[in-house]
């Protein structure tokens, strides 16, 4: 076996993995707290890429150095997909607590439907090349061949993100009225959480950590168009059923898995069954382990 | 009624939209010419429409609010106009007949053009009755029920194309493959529930279309399979506007037939099972229901109408190809059953002329379609979360001699 291949395709899944990771994360906590499949979740990271291009264009004619494009860029879309998340729970979300959760559901999929056009209709229905935001690192010259610096730094900067997400749920008091939430609404309702400023927390936290997943792939892919939601949220969602929904350590687990299985399936077998694979693998998981990888079972009570 | 704080609240909404739809309805940018382009009348119509808006949007929250308590406080089910249309009978039969009429001269009034929506109409009926089986009914949330109509598709296309059988034949076989279909789907998604249930569903279907469009030698890949016979009768040959007018009246007799088998089914033995297997599994198989068997038959009983609106459907187009079985045609047919009442019959009839007539005269602000579908999806559901007709439960009344109410 061609050892340089392998691990290509080892950091390539890698890198895949990362970003379903960043944008699994919203789809699980979102589902873990309200149980709700959050359909639109996908269009938030779109408008995350959108606001991220138009942000770094802007300023790139303004004449500001690379660097503080970056940066301003991505706080700018991380700022703007949380405002979009927050004002989307508000909205299409908050005034269907209680009702059945296929009403929730089809209200999701209204408003994903609603953001892609909103996006199509104000900016374009092409692809907007996208600027390649993330500078070469001078020192990661000799390695290039094998994993380019973008992809460096797409994965560090899952994992910062996730080591943070993971000290806020464990450590701070807004992580503990989560697992409250979580855990029994009305309990944590009677021992005094703010539940609605916990799910609009956590719609705020999904959003942004797909927007900054948004602006990395984006400027690692380099295009960009009002549909490239669907296809990353189908995929993402994949990935957090996969490692057990509402568990975040699940979601990164499931997010690696099926991005090393994508990259290995693609690279040593075929490209054209990508997708299929995917999905197969899905289902055989979810049938021998029907809560995902690390989801815990639930015994049913009458 | 217009105090000040109500104007202070719309007023604060109208700025945070503003504030939120900033970079992406006022600036665009074109990287090619390096233009940047300043869309400030965008900015100040999203304020007054948020503005004016939020103060309709707090209405009708305050009305859904008290509409909640007003039927908490009278206690007994509220009896919609659909459903008091279909016990007096004075009434439904008249309205039957006014229906059926108008079915009837349609398509002799009216350009092909206009047939063919109506085609159309009736073919996501049968879909959306045949879904309902499965999501209505068997509160079975199913994500990838066109792969069953891809497979009704498929087979009349390729069994055409190989073997040359005629549609007449390829019917009982599309629906039979589709019923296969939906048992081997069934199969291992029995010990799922909810949510899981709905993305394997989801992944089952995205397989078979993936599997459509990259199999070239099987399905002829995204190009698709051209040229499909339209059904014959009795070899008389027609004009194209009789055919399409003769198609239509098929799709018509189909329905019906649908409706009829959907109406019995529902009221029998498997049909009550479905519905307790929706409200409690475990109560459920405590009283005997063979639960295996039960889920199995509606997803097989769903998948049939799938197979057989997926003959029709190739022998109406005379083209298929993998494009047409997506995702989102799932989610479509899904939303006619959830739109129109979830388990009522009539709801999803009503539903599916809505969705599907509905976007078709809205051509006319063709690119605000899509926008205005998902709108009215949010809307419905948080405003009127049963559907167009909601379905109310049969009760069975207890009245014994004991019980006299006082």
């Amino acid at each position: 076996m061609d050892l340089q291949y392998f691990a290509e395709l080892f950091l390539g899944g890698l890198t895949r993995g990362s970003i379903y990771a960043l944008i699994a994360l919203g789809y699980t906590m979102v589902y873990g707290i309200i149980e709700l499949i959050n359909f639109a979740h996908g269009e938030i990271y779109m408008i995350g890429a959108f606001t991220g291009l138009i942000v770094a264009t802007v300023l790139t004619f303004a004449g500001f150095p690379t660097l503080a494009v970056l940066v301003i860029a991505s706080v700018a879309a991380v700022v703007y997909s949380s405002c979009y998340g927050f004002t989307m729970e508000k909205i299409a979300y908050k005034p269907l607590r209680g009702a059945p959760r296929l009403s929730a559901l089809i209200s999701a999929i209204g408003m994903s439907l609603f953001l892609q056009n909103y996006v199509l209709l104000a900016q374009t229905s092409d692809f907007l090349p996208f600027p390649s935001l993330v500078p070469d690192l001078a020192f990661w010259e000799p390695y290039a061949h094998i994993i380019s610096s973008q992809e460096i730094v797409i994965i560090t900067v899952t994992a910062v993100v996730m080591v943070l997400l993971n000290l806020l749920i464990k450590f701070t008091r807004m992580g503990k009225a989560m697992r409250a939430t979580s855990q029994d609404r009305e309990m944590a309702m009677l021992t005094g959480v703010d539940v609605n400023r916990v799910i609009s927390m956590t719609f705020v936290i999904g959003s942004a950590t797909a927007a900054l997943g948004a602006v990395l792939i984006a400027s690692h892919i380099g295009q960009i168009n009002f549909y490239i939601g669907f296809i990353a949220g189908i995929k993402a969602f994949v990935a957090a059923v996969l490692g057990g929904i509402g568990s975040v350590p699940g979601a990164v687990v499931g997010a690696l898995v099926l991005g090393w299985t994508e990259s290995f399936f693609t690279g040593y077998i075929s490209s054209d069954y990508e997708d299929v694979f995917a999905f197969i693998f899905l289902v055989v998981i979810l049938i021998f382990k029907p809560s995902g990888i690390l989801g815990r079972s639930e015994t049913q009570k009458v | 009624m217009m105090s000040l704080v109500e104007i202070r609240k719309s007023f604060l909404v109208s700025i945070w939209f503003m504030f939120l739809t900033f970079p992406i309805m006022v600036i665009r940018v074109n990287t090619v010419e390096n233009i940047v382009e300043w869309r400030w009348n965008n900015m100040i119509a999203v304020g007054v429409g948020s503005f004016l808006l939020s103060f309709v949007w707090r209405y009708l929250i305050r009305r859904k609010e008290q509409g909640v308590r007003r039927q908490r406080e009278s206690a007994g089910p509220r009896v919609s106009i659909f459903q008091r249309i279909g016990e007096d009978r004075r009434i439904f039969l008249p309205a039957l007949t006014a229906a059926a009429l108008a079915v009837v001269v349609f398509p002799f009034l009216v350009s092909m053009y206009q047939i063919n929506i109506m085609t159309t109409a009736f073919m996501y009926i049968m879909l959306g009755l045949g879904l309902n089986i499965v999501v209505g009914v068997a509160g079975l949330l199913d994500l990838g029920y066109v792969a069953f109509y891809a497979v009704g598709a498929y087979t009349y296309a390729l069994l055409n194309y190989h073997f040359g059988l005629n549609f007449w034949v390829c019917l009982p076989i599309g629906a039979a493959l589709g019923a296969l279909f939906g048992i081997l789907l069934g199969f291992p998604v029995l010990r799922l529930r909810g949510d899981y249930l709905a993305i394997v569903t989801l992944g089952f279907g995205e397989i078979i279309r993936l599997i459509l469009e990259n199999w070239n030698e099987f399905s002829f890949g995204p190009s698709g399979i051209s040229n499909i016979p339209r059904p014959g009768f009795f070899g008389v040959e027609f004009s194209l506007l009789a055919h399409t007018r003769y198609i239509y009246f098929l799709v018509v007799l189909i329905t019906i037939f649908t409706i009829f088998m959907v109406n019995r089914l529902q009221n029998s033995r498997i049909g009550r099972a479905w519905l307790a297997l929706r409200e409690d599994e475990i109560a459920c198989q405590a009283m005997g229901v063979d639960k295996v068997r039960t889920k199995l038959t509606a997803f097989a009983l769903g998948a049939t109408w799938a197979g057989l609106a997926g003959v029709i459907f190739a022998a109406k187009t005379t083209f298929i190809n993998p494009a047409s079985f997506t995702l989102w045609e799932s989610i479509n047919i899904l939303c006619i059953v959830v739109l129109g009442g979830m388990g009522s019959i009539v709801g999803v009839i009503l539903g599916a002329l809505v969705l599907v007539l509905l976007p078709e005269y809205l051509r006319a602000f063709a690119e605000y379609r899509i926008l205005t579908f998902g709108c009215v999806l949010v809307l419905m559901m948080v405003f009127r979360p049963g559907g167009i007709v909601s379905n109310v439960r049969r009760t069975y009344r207890f009245e014994g001699p004991d019980s006299g109410d006082k």
